[in-house]
């Protein structure tokens, strides 16, 4: 619902923490911010990746036959059995980031420091903190910790919850 | 003239949005924002961020392959 400025809200709850998919929290997020809207990110299981001083953030071809890398005019696609050779998943990860660049799209540092510069409320689900042994220490400053509860009264306080 | 323009060339979404915003916000109310972008999708994206902010897109042309919008900063 509006707040008393009269500005929307959106939450989402981020649970991914490859390369790939921590763009769509950031890009939607940064976004929305951008619109006039509060934004909250809840972090959780792998999500919380998203969060660390330094993500190193990977990605894999591997069980993931859509990831189609585009190529000498066609797009290729690797075999599970190749993308299991140990430096594919390293390889996969540089050409993304490459790609990325000269397509002019943001780095996710960049998207998350912008998002973090724009209010975007961050919260790591303590739950899950505990259960991969983070602290605070581990994450960027300028977030909170929330459980459930905490999340569940954003979302029935927004007018877009989204689960990615 | 706009009273700025930003060059938002190259860049993908969402990044000319973004860089719109910050740069209209730093306006003062009735200020005039010239964008220079080149991403196809700004085209729908910068009429949408209009609807939603209530910045005023009061043009919108096409040169070759860079989209020119301007922006009014809404009181």
């Amino acid at each position: 619902m509006a707040d008393a400025s009269g500005a929307q809200s959106m939450s989402i709850i981020v649970t991914k923490g490859t390369l790939d998919w921590a763009y769509p929290p950031m890009i939607l997020s940064t976004t929305a911010a951008a619109m006039g809207l509060n934004v909250t990110l809840f972090f959780t299981f792998y999500g919380l990746t998203l969060l660390l001083k330094d993500p190193k953030l990977r990605m894999s071809p591997l069980g993931n036959p859509a990831m189609k890398m585009p190529m000498m005019g066609g797009h290729l696609g690797l075999p599970n059995i190749m993308s299991m050779i140990p430096g594919v998943d390293a390889g996969a990860t540089v050409m993304m980031q490459d790609m990325m660049k000269k397509k002019g799209v943001a780095s996710f540092e960049e998207l998350r420091s912008l998002a973090l510069e724009s209010d975007v409320r961050m919260i790591a689900c303590q739950m899950t903190m505990d259960l991969f042994e983070y602290t605070l220490d581990d994450m960027i400053p300028g977030i909170e910790l929330g459980g459930a509860a905490t999340y569940i009264e954003v979302a029935t306080q927004s007018e877009i919850n989204l689960f990615i | 003239m706009a009273d700025q323009t930003l060059d938002a060339k190259g860049l993908n979404c969402p990044l000319p949005i973004l860089k719109a915003k910050k740069a209209i916000t730093a306006l003062p109310v009735g200020g005039t924002l010239e964008v220079l972008a080149t991403d196809p999708g700004a085209v729908k994206d910068f009429a949408a961020f209009s609807r939603t902010t209530g910045h005023e897109l009061i043009e919108q042309t096409t040169e070759g392959n860079v989209f020119r919008f301007v922006l009014k900063r809404k009181a």
